[in-house]
């Protein structure tokens, strides 16, 4: 592994040295899980859509080297780029956020996505990890008194994100704003009797959209009561893990793919239990929990209040993500329409997951006097 | 207010700061080393607070991700493992073959396969990817050798995007396909419809054409049905007794020299046909193949006249209309002349015969007398009672209507009466003989499997005492009569011989004949009844140069109720049972009577 001499004062010479090199290898783990199963997958939904067989998967796979590139780039920056880097990725994807709602093309009943030059954009997904970084350190300004009044503009800016993201309507990453926001408020200190307060609200929020949005209703009903609703999407793909068994059905032998519409984005997971297995599942859910608790164990350490909270936010993202995606893949909550982190197709998920997990890697590099490990 | 709160909370009086805070951090150099801070590198208290409070906080997120990670894990190895167990609804309810053919199963009615549907797989070509059509055909013909490499080569060499090789290849012929890796040759996944049991019942079942449209038989007739369900079509056939009957007929079919056999085995109360039967045969996966002779339904489309066996219907309508009862009967040494006609007997006795002794030794001059005593428009709706005017409603296509004479004159009844001059086919006398000894309601001839409760509950066409008259009467004619040779030890078996000249031009030929019989066991109780029928049997030295229905038809069903009297339950009845005896009329007395009257 040492292809750096430890002298090496080099900027790679000192990344290779300080950068996390073992998180850095599960995502690039996954990355190449997500190639497989791309090469599984996309073929069945490409021809669905009348694109030749393996068009959706050279477009990601064309993506991967780039996205790891960005990845490795963004993790060289020192925590004060990061911080410039977010905020103006934070402005840029609030300005691109206000241009779905009245330049977006609709798709599904929502305007999410914005063409830019041949691509479509996702600007919620960049959005995510910015304001992760963003108001991390908004709180800590907060907390250091420095006079500036870092919570009221986190309030505000909290405001701002959810009230737009929820005009496109995207409430599955709006709620999963408020979970990053919520995490870091609690990490930052606030009384543990608020946190409970906030999170009675947050239910509320909840269970306002169960009554006030259609989809949302006709969703948590149908995960509730097995006859209500249409149970199709979750029952081939729990039927996919148990076809899959152990061993799986071999790469490139599922069905799901054939069935499910959303079996190359949302329900790869499913993908992955049917043609690799149980085993090969379990190696995909170790990865996801090794690179969120390994960054928790690294944030025990650390000693600067904004990298904690920003790096936090970062990996509550990217576990809550892969939290969410898979249990409603599992049956385990009602289906949300997110990203399986690395794994799914999209190459605006895929970007901006490279964007901040490069974040996470370079706040979490080893800085002097930045961390006791 | 939220925000107001919250500023307030994150800006709550630390405790103070402790001078010797951190040594560490104060030895830093000076420069931006960290995000977000001042200039001034400043671990102070309240930071270092804020730290340990955000670390033990970062404790509890970590196991909560742990807890959630857990229990991803744990539904996995669930799912992937134990599901099994756990949850096969989910694993097995919508991913069944059943769904995927397209055509549901035909069954007997003890569930035994009679027509299956399974995935082949055919051959076809883009010709435009066939880079040597001349190699590619021989090599081809190698495999597939029903395949000539001439008639390969034209088709390979066309220039047709889609040219059929052959359909429905067996899994080895298409490996030997696969094989070949020529460029150009892709299979289609097709269904052919199987027939386990060949040639045993294609009468009954019928057939489809490539594209499995129902051609023939229940195929055709149940069509949609098929199409739409997954559910097995469940049949009155018995596959047992099927294979009993088409063994028997096909026996006397060489043994006389016949063209043709037909049969039938009808429950007497349901009108369920167990088996029906109709010689020559053919195999329904080949029909085209096979002769239309053969493909000929004798047993419901073919209709003859049947001769003898119409007595009993001339006797039955007697009776129960009261014209006569089982103690009268009338002269028959006058042979009867209508118009060019003379109407005689075949074993002429030459003396005042009772009702029994007419049909046991199956005088026609004594049945034409009944008829007549009944007149036209009573044996009309007599006979269009028992259903013999219209087509037996069975559910098949292949229905015989009945020649039915018009205008219907005397003399139309007097030759009817006998079984001349009205056309019906195999399953309509059955029909009707069941109706008339099963207490006397109607059993309408169904192939399909009924609900036993239904049993009995038919539109009434004769009344209950005719029916028990008409029992005893057709169980002498097997004790003492024509039918001998239908008498089967145990069984109390009845019936009626019947032997038809076959019609020819304008008249009747004189050695082309129907030898029949029909019949009913037990006659205590009539469960079951025979029908048997032989086209143009040749009399051979066994028989002594008869081709009678007693001679060739009688034999099939007593064999026949011998096999299958066990296989359906039927219990036998001991020989000298008083119950036998009852069965029979008293004929000797009756007739001594009557003679010393008459003297």
């Amino acid at each position: 592994m040492s292809s750096f001499a430890r002298t090496d004062t080099s900027l790679l010479g000192r990344w290779w040295w300080t950068v996390d090199r073992w998180t850095l290898l599960s995502l690039i783990a996954l990355m190449g899980f997500g190639a497989v199963l791309m090469l599984a997958a996309s073929p069945a939904a490409a021809e669905r859509i009348g694109l030749q067989s393996f068009q959706l998967a050279s477009r990601q796979i064309v993506l991967l080297p780039v996205a790891a590139a960005l990845l490795i780039a963004m993790s060289l920056a020192t925590p004060r780029w990061v911080r410039r880097i977010a905020c103006f990725g934070l402005l840029g994807s609030i300005a691109l956020l206000c241009l779905t709602l009245v330049a977006g093309a609709e798709i599904k009943g929502a305007t999410r996505w914005i063409s830019l030059g041949g691509f479509s954009l996702q600007p919620s997904e960049f959005a995510k990890p910015c304001f992760a970084v963003v108001s991390a350190w908004l709180f800590s300004l907060e907390r250091e008194e420095s006079g500036v009044p870092g919570a009221k503009i986190a309030v505000g800016l909290w405001l701002v994100m959810i009230s737009l993201l929820l005009l496109q309507p995207d409430l599955g990453q709006a709620v999963l704003v408020s979970a990053i926001w919520g995490a870091q408020l609690f990490l930052a200190g606030l009384p543990l009797a608020w946190i409970a307060g906030l999170a009675v609200l947050g239910a509320g929020g909840i269970v306002a959209a169960y009554f006030a949005l259609p989809h949302v209703t006709e969703r948590i009903n149908s995960f509730l009561d097995p006859a209500a609703g249409d149970r199709y999407q979750i029952n081939r793909s729990l039927e996919a893990f148990v076809n899959g068994g152990l061993l799986g059905r071999g790469p490139g032998e599922g069905t799901v793919k054939a069935q499910l519409p959303d079996a190359h984005s949302d329900f790869i997971f499913a993908v992955a239990g049917e043609e690799m297995g149980l085993i090969a599942c379990l190696i995909i859910l170790g990865l996801f929990a090794f690179v969120v608790l390994r960054g928790f164990a690294r944030l025990m350490g650390e000693n600067s209040f904004f990298v904690l909270l920003a790096a936090s936010g970062l990996l509550v993202q990217f576990g809550l993500q892969a939290f969410i995606n898979m249990a409603s893949t599992l049956h385990l909550m009602p289906t949300k329409g997110m990203t399986l982190p690395f794994l799914s197709y999209g190459g605006s998920s895929l970007m901006a997951l490279a964007l901040g997990m490069g974040m996470l890697l370079a706040l979490t590099r080893r800085r002097v006097g930045g961390g006791a490990r | 207010m939220i925000r107001r709160f919250i500023t307030r909370q994150l800006r709550q009086p630390l405790p103070p700061a402790r001078p010797e805070s951190d040594p560490y951090a104060r030895a830093l150099p000076k420069g931006d080393l960290s995000g977000g801070r001042p200039a001034v590198v400043r671990v102070d208290g309240a930071t270092k607070q804020a730290l340990e409070t955000g670390r033990t906080r970062l404790l509890v997120a970590a196991v909560s991700f742990t807890l959630a990670f857990t229990l991803i894990g744990w539904r996995l190895v669930d799912l992937g493992l134990m599901a099994d167990q756990h949850e096969p609804s989910l694993a097995r309810s919508l991913s069944s073959d059943a769904l995927e053919t397209g055509r549901a199963d035909i069954v007997d009615r003890n569930g035994i396969v009679l027509a299956t549907t399974m995935p082949t797989a055919s051959l076809y070509a883009n010709t435009q990817h066939i880079r040597n059509p001349q190699r590619a055909a021989e090599r081809l013909a190698e495999a597939l050798p029903d395949l000539s490499p001439a008639h390969l080569r034209a088709k390979l060499a066309s220039g047709r995007s889609f040219v059929w090789l052959q359909r429905n290849l067996t899994p080895r012929q298409q490996d030997r396909v696969n094989r070949l890796g020529i460029p150009g040759l892709y299979f289609q996944r097709e269904q052919r419809r199987f027939y386990p049991h060949g040639a045993l019942l294609p009468h009954v079942v019928g057939f489809t054409d490539v594209d499995n449209q129902g051609l023939a038989g229940i195929e055709q007739s149940f069509d949609d049905v098929l199409r739409a369900s997954a559910k097995p079509l469940q049949l009155s056939i018995d596959l047992r007794v099927q294979h009993v009957l088409a063994q028997e007929l096909a026996g006397a079919m060489t043994e006389f020299r016949a063209i043709g056999a037909a049969g039938v085995v009808m429950d007497a109360r349901s009108g369920e046909v167990l088996a029906m039967v109709s010689l020559p045969t053919y195999d329904p996966e080949k029909p085209a193949a096979a002769p239309a002779d053969a493909r000929f339904n004798r047993a419901s489309l073919g209709i003859y006249e049947m001769g003898s066996v119409f007595k009993l219907f001339t006797t039955a309508m007697a009776l129960d209309e009261g014209i006569v009862d089982l103690n009268d009967g009338y002269d028959v040494r006058q042979p009867i002349r209508v118009a060019r006609f003379t109407i005689r007997d075949y074993h002429p006795k030459n003396r005042w015969l009772s009702i029994p002794e007419i049909l046991m030794y199956s005088s026609n001059i004594g049945t034409v007398h009944m008829a007549m005593d009944a007149g036209t428009p009573r044996q009309k709706e007599f006979l269009g009672r028992l259903g013999l005017l219209q087509p037996a409603g069975v559910e098949l296509s292949e229905v015989g209507q009945p020649l039915v004479p018009s205008p219907w004159r005397e003399i139309n009844t007097m030759t009817i009466s006998y079984g001349h001059g009205l056309a019906v086919s195999p399953l309509q006398l059955t029909s009707a003989v069941a109706a008339m000894i099963n207490g006397g309601t109607e059993a309408r001839a169904t192939l399909l499997k009924q609900d036993p409760a239904g049993a009995g509950k038919g539109r009434r066409v004769v009344a209950a005492a005719t029916s028990e008259k008409m029992r005893r009467l057709m169980r002498l004619v097997v004790v003492k009569g024509t039918g001998r040779k239908a008498n089967t030890a145990g069984y109390v078996v009845g019936g009626k011989t019947g032997t038809a000249d076959k019609p020819s031009g304008g008249g009747y030929a004189r050695n082309s004949r129907i030898a029949s019989f029909v019949g009913a066991f037990p006659m205590d109780d009539p469960r079951y009844v025979v029908f048997a029928m032989v086209d143009e049997p040749k009399p051979t030295k066994e028989t002594f140069g008869y081709a009678t229905g007693g001679w060739v038809a009688a034999p099939i069903a007593g064999r026949l109720i011998e096999r299958i009297g066990p296989l359906l339950g039927v219990a036998p009845r001991g020989d000298d049972n008083e119950l036998i005896e009852q069965m029979l009329v008293d004929i000797e007395t009756n007739a001594e009577g009557r003679q010393l009257a008459s003297n």
